[in-house]
Order: C-alpha cells, then sequence, then structure tokens
C-alpha cells in the first residue's frame, strides 16, 4: 500500500535513501543539496539506518570516496550540486571508466560565476559526456521514484555505470508537495541487494582497478563503456516496467503530454514541465494542438524514440534550461535537433534558453514561446533560431 | 618478536618483479619492504596515487601487486582509501564479508602527498579511517619530468626550478610533511629511509598498519633520474641523509616524540650534496654560501627535533 504524505524534493530523496539503507554515504554539504546529507545523518543517529556515514572534506573527496567504497564492493550514495558536481568532475569520469554504479543525487543549481544559488541546469549538463546515466525529474515524486529505481539500471549487469538522479533545486528540491511514498519492506525488496562478481575485498582473488591503460588496449575499454550506455536504454525501460507492476506509477524515457495530435510542441526538462502543462491545457481550450514532450532519461539519449513523437508536429521549441556557450544553442537542442534530422518532414526546431540561475519561468512565459511556434507554423518563416527568454534587455525580446 | 632480516626477505614477495620502475628507484623498495610489513594471512588494499608508482606497477593487462589495489586519479588516494575502510566497516557490520582481516593502504610520492594530494590525506587523516598513508618522497615530481614540489628541497635544481645564471635553484625550504601530519594529533607518523637491513622501515611500517586509526609514514625514497646519481649509490645516499640529519629517523606515537637514531658524528651536510648533480651548482665558486645556509637550515631543524624528542 502507499502512503500519502507531504514532503520536498530533499526529503524524499533523503527518505528513498533512508529505506535502500546504503552501505556508504559520503557527503559533502552545497546548497541546495545539503538537506539530504542533513536528514541522512540524523537517521544516522537515530540509528534508523546502519550506513557508515563517511563527512568528507570535499565533494572530490567525496565522490573519490564512493569510487573507493564501490570498487570495494559496496553500495555507495552521494548528493551534491553546482560547484560541488564540478569539483568532482575528473572523478565523475573515473567512476564511470571503472564501471561503478555509484548513485548521485543531483539537486540542480547553476554553476559559478557569478556565484548564485538558484536553480538551472548547467552543473549536470556540463556532466553529461561522463559517463553517467542521468535521469530528471518534475516533481518531488519523480525524484522519490527515480532514485527508487536507480541502483536497479545503474547495477545492471551489461550496463554497470554511475547514475545521476536530478531534480530542480529549490523549485522541487525545497517546494512540499503531496507524494506517494511507498512501504520500507515493498522498496527493500524492489532494489535488492548488491553483490558484484569482482571486488577489491571479500573475494578469493584479490583484484585490481584503474589501469595505466596504453594505446593497445584503452580505446576498447572506451567503447565498452559507450556499449554499457547503450544497454542503459533497456535497462531503464526493463526497471520501469517492473516499477509500474510493483508500484503501479509509469515512466519511460520522456513524458508525452497531449502529443497525439499536436502540431507545435514542446521539449523541455525538468519542473517547468508542471507549468508547460498548464499551458498547453489553456491553449487546447482555445482549440490550438499544443503538446509537451518532458525527457526524463537525458543519457542515455533517447534519439530514435525522440524523433518519432516529434515525427507528426509542425514547430517544435526546445526549451534548455542552461547556456551551452556554443553560439548555437543550448546542449538539449543540439540533442533534439539531431534526433530529428533523419526525419523525412523535420518540424521547424527553435531553442529558448531560459530560467538561468533561477530566472522565474511562468505560464505566460511558456506560453509566448507556444505562440512563437504558431506564427513559425503558419509562415514558414522560423526567425531567430537560438534565444534567450525572460533576460533584461534593451532590445525588444523575439518571443 | 625481533626483527629478522634473513626471515622477512624469504616471505613471498607481494610486490613483485616485472614492474616499468627505473633502476635504483625508491618507489619499488618502498613497496616491497611496506607489503612485507603486512602480516601474512592479513590481505591489503592498495590505494595509490598518480604517479611513477602507478604507472609502472598496474600497466593493463598487468599488475605487480599481489593484493587488490586500486588508481583513481593524483589528489586523492587517502579518500579513495577511506572510501575503501568505510566500505569494509559497512559488510563487516552487516555481516557480509568473512574471512582474512583487511589492512588499508595508501601509498603516492611527494606530488601526491605533499601537494596535490594534501587535502585529501589530511581530511582522512582527520577522520579516523583506519588507513596507513606511505609517502615515497623522492623530493619531486619525477613522473612528469623532475619538477619543482613542495618537498624539494632548497637548492636543488629541477626542472621548474633549475639553476641557471641567475638563479641556484629552488628558492624556498622544503616543506615539513611528518610534522604536519604528527600536529593532525594521530596515534602513529614517523619517518624513515632504506637503512642497513631495512629494521627501521620495517618496525615503523608494521607498526603503522597495525596502529587502529590512521598512520603516515614519510619514506625518504631518492631517484637516481631526479637526483642524478648513479643507481648503486643509493643506499649510501640514504646513509647519508641521516647521518647529516637531513632526514632524521623519528617517530610520533600517541603525541610522544622518539628519535630513533642520533649519529656518532653529525656529517655536514655537504657530504651528502655532492653525490647528487641537482646540487652541483652549490659548489661552484661564488656559490659557497648555498652550502652554509642549507647546513644552517639542516641544523635548525634538527635543533628543533631534539627539543620535542627531549
Amino acid at each position: 500500500m502507499s502512503i500519502r504524505d507531504r514532503l520536498s524534493g530533499n526529503e524524499a530523496i533523503a527518505h528513498a535513501m533512508r529505506q535502500i539503507n546504503p552501505d556508504v554515504f559520503a557527503a559533502f554539504p552545497i546548497t541546495p543539496s545539503t538537506e539530504i546529507p542533513q536528514y541522512f545523518a540524523q537517521y544516522v543517529a537515530n540509528g534508523l539506518v546502519d550506513t557508515e556515514f563517511v563527512a568528507v572534506e570535499s565533494e572530490h573527496s567525496s565522490m573519490s570516496a564512493c569510487v573507493g567504497a564501490e570498487a570495494a564492493g559496496a553500495r555507495a550514495v552521494t548528493a551534491t550540486s553546482s560547484c560541488g558536481l564540478a569539483f568532482m568532475y575528473e572523478m565523475l569520469y573515473v567512476a564511470a571508466s571503472a564501471r561503478l554504479p555509484i548513485t548521485l543525487a543531483c539537486v540542480n543549481r547553476t554553476l559559478t560565476g557569478p556565484i548564485n544559488i538558484n536553480n538551472d541546469h548547467s552543473d549536470s549538463m556540463g556532466a553529461r559526456d561522463t559517463g553517467w546515466i542521468q535521469l530528471y525529474a518534475e516533481n518531488n515524486q519523480e525524484a522519490y521514484d527515480n532514485y527508487l529505481q536507480a541502483m536497479r539500471i545503474a547495477e545492471t549487469p551489461d550496463v554497470r555505470l554511475p547514475i545521476m538522479i536530478c531534480q530542480d533545486g529549490f523549485i522541487t528540491s525545497h517546494a512540499v508537495e503531496n507524494i506517494l511514498l511507498e512501504e520500507d519492506d515493498a522498496v527493500k525488496a524492489f532494489v535488492g541487494t548488491y553483490r558484484p562478481e569482482n571486488a577489491l575485498i571479500g573475494r578469493d582473488n584479490p583484484l585490481a582497478v584503474g589501469p595505466y591503460d596504453t594505446c593497445p588496449y584503452c580505446m576498447e575499454h572506451k567503447v565498452q563503456m559507450a556499449e554499457a550506455m547503450k544497454n542503459a536504454k533497456r535497462a531503464v525501460l526493463d526497471v520501469a516496467a517492473d516499477f509500474e507492476k510493483t508500484f503501479g506509477r509509469k515512466y519511460g524515457f520522456f513524458e508525452e503530454y497531449r502529443m497525439e495530435d499536436a502540431e507545435v510542441a514542446l521539449v523541455l526538462i525538468g519542473s517547468t514541465a508542471g507549468t508547460a502543462k498548464a499551458c498547453v491545457d489553456l491553449l487546447r481550450a482555445q482549440g490550438v494542438k499544443a503538446g509537451l514532450v518532458k525527457i526524463r532519461v537525458f543519457r542515455p539519449f533517447p534519439m530514435e524514440e525522440l524523433a518519432a513523437a516529434l515525427a507528426h508536429t509542425k514547430a517544435v521549441a526546445v526549451m534548455d534550461k542552461s547556456e551551452g556557450n556554443s553560439a548555437s544553442g543550448g546542449p538539449l537542442f543540439a540533442e533534439v535537433r539531431s534526433a530529428c534530422y533523419d526525419l523525412e518532414n523535420r518540424p521547424a526546431l527553435i531553442d529558448v534558453v531560459y530560467g538561468l540561475a533561477g530566472r522565474d519561468c511562468a505560464v505566460e512565459d511558456v506560453e509566448r514561446v507556444y505562440r512563437r511556434l504558431l506564427t513559425i507554423a503558419e509562415t514558414g518563416e522560423i526567425g531567430p533560431r537560438y534565444v534567450h527568454m525572460g533576460q533584461r534587455s534593451t532590445q525588444e525580446e523575439v518571443l | 618478536m625481533p626483527y629478522n632480516h634473513k626471515a622477512e626477505l624469504s616471505k613471498p614477495e607481494r610486490f613483485t618483479g616485472g614492474h616499468r620502475l627505473c633502476a635504483g628507484c625508491g618507489a619499488g623498495i618502498t613497496c616491497r619492504a611496506m607489503m612485507r610489513a603486512v602480516d601474512e594471512g592479513d590481505r591489503a588494499v592498495v590505494c595509490n596515487a598518480t604517479g611513477c608508482l602507478e604507472v609502472s606497477s598496474f600497466i593493463y593487462p598487468y599488475t605487480a601487486w599481489e593484493d587488490s589495489y586500486i588508481h583513481a586519479a593524483f589528489e586523492n588516494a587517502s579518500a579513495v582509501c577511506g572510501g575503501v575502510e568505510a566500505a569494509y566497516n559497512a559488510l563487516k557490520r552487516r555481516g557480509k564479508l568473512d574471512g582474512p582481516d583487511y589492512k588499508f593502504l595508501a601509498i603516492g610520492g611527494d606530488g601526491g602527498t605533499y601537494d596535490i594530494g594534501f587535502q585529501s590525506l589530511s581530511g582522512a587523516m582527520e577522520r579516523g579511517h583506519d588507513m596507513t598513508y606511505f609517502c615515497y618522497d623522492n623530493e619531486a615530481y619525477m613522473n612528469t619530468g623532475i619538477q619543482r614540489s613542495s618537498s624539494t628541497p632548497r637548492f636543488a635544481s629541477a626542472t621548474t626550478s633549475p639553476a641557471g645564471t641567475e638563479s641556484v635553484g629552488k628558492k624556498q625550504n622544503k616543506k615539513d610533511l611528518t610534522e604536519i601530519m604528527a600536529a593532525h594529533g594521530i596515534p602513529y607518523a614517523a619517518q624513515t629511509t632504506f637503512i642497513g637491513n631495512f629494521k627501521d622501515f620495517h618496525e615503523k611500517a608494521h607498526r603503522a598498519i597495525y596502529t587502529p586509526g590512521p598512520a603516515f609514514v614519510n619514506v625518504m625514497a631518492p631517484c637516481p633520474r631526479g637526483w642524478q646519481y648513479s643507481a648503486e649509490l643509493l643506499p649510501e645516499i640514504c646513509r647519508l641523509a641521516v647521518e647529516t640529519c637531513v632526514w632524521p629517523l623519528y617517530e610520533v606515537i600517541e603525541g610522544k616524540w622518539i628519535l630513533n637514531y642520533v649519529p656518532k658524528k653529525k656529517l655536514p651536510v655537504t657530504e651528502f650534496m655532492k653525490l647528487q648533480g641537482r646540487f652541483r651548482h652549490c659548489f661552484k665558486p661564488g656559490n659557497e654560501w648555498t652550502l652554509e645556509a642549507a647546513q644552517a637550515d639542516v641544523d635548525r631543524r634538527w635543533e628543533r627535533l631534539l627539543q620535542k624528542c627531549e
């Protein structure tokens, strides 16, 4: 039986961690993820978990300790945001290349500088090529549900890659919302136990991890990692299917909202989906065929599936909550545009970079994006392809 | 049990031949001696910082290590080791481990210990992981080509502090890391090198590994390429480091400072320096002051150590 409760996104993640009772939690505080290790430290202090809680001196060391712990055969977790994730950057590659299925709760916050503590996706987008699986949540329920699925995806034998469970800083992490929690025993049974066949300790054979890998071998290892990321697509769907069977909530690579006959559509990630859904309903009531695709799985990227979902649209706006500094659009735009290239009748595509460093995005802002798409669909004129929304400027905004 | 050199050397090697370290390198000697100090029957996990040792001892698909080994990066051997130890504690508490005891060893050169790995080391020691950190201190970044580190002594010529017409080598004094580690209040910190029959090394390594909690052992481990001496002079250089009081043998047990060896006649520091090409410029006419300054620094440090050990 599910339990109705009201929790913030950070509480929801900490609650899931308590239920899973991982072997090692290496923690360092950073806003807005700090509450997660705080809640968890209290669970340790009150004897609700018997996890080895290691309060390290930096995020670089929290990821390093997770690497050591996971290689030793334990389930290791951590949580971080923004600069903390950036400080781990080198170790993110080490964790992935050593094929260590570590679970990281990422509470998305913009990267310095200038320093700012609010939400955008620049932190985890910067880590998109590291070999980590990335799942994003619209709300606290999805953050919780994604966390319950994380370890089974990451620990799948032909995957064995670390996984990042992302939610929007403050918007999701600190807002208290209704949530359905699952019972401890049911969660434990769903997540299962972890015993890799090779580990630094407790096996007959010793193990050597992290070699100097010369030219004759290193590329093979990188290709194996790339193949593992492909395998993660199947694992994500398999675990989601079992999750639905067990707990009744359905997940996939992305959520399609009123897309069945949509002519104009948005593609975005995270909490803005709630705002966008309200806007879609508003427009639909006016007879506008508007739809939304909310990306849940960014790595591995569901290229073909996303293209199929957008195949029948006339105009699509990708809303990037991070600036790629590529002079040609944000990271989500690059992926979506690439996905659509193979379509016979491609929709017109624009990129709207929005919400940087916590800049608010309301229903009327989203509506302006849809209105722009309608103009494009009607006239066939795309106009500026890459724009920023909602910033102070002396120039009139294109949207 | 008293130290028996012959018995120790007849143990099975746990750091085996076939590694690619240079002849006369102190890192390999450190590793063999370190692993001899792990009791037979116990197993170890060695956490290695990036450096000469790492790229020479675990080149895929070969490893020189008979025990479990992990290398992650340059600056984090201590944090990785703390993670392994935490996993061991958790798995043991949960009844998921039976079998032999494990000892957790971290090892890095002076670059990975005094410099880039210093924060990670300090953090792990403060947290109290049951682990021993061994530094093979060869006084420069040897793996990248003999660049200066905070461990490089004053006046040594390194590739980023070269001697030249306007330079007499490194300008700054060597950082005293053993003293800094002792100041962490850890149960055991020591300095040793390759002296005589390795009794000093072995007893310190064994005590460090079998002291519950964090321990630190600093090993002067010369590098023939960086120090510019011919390989067979290695034991003589180590002997002179001790006899000149450049590298005193001491240990700090639960805060008590113990001097393990006092030279009968303290030799001048020039005896140590003159065998090494990295100090060659100090012996040129006009640079006599460098030898005097080097001697004054050794004397100052030695006096201070004597006071601590009273």
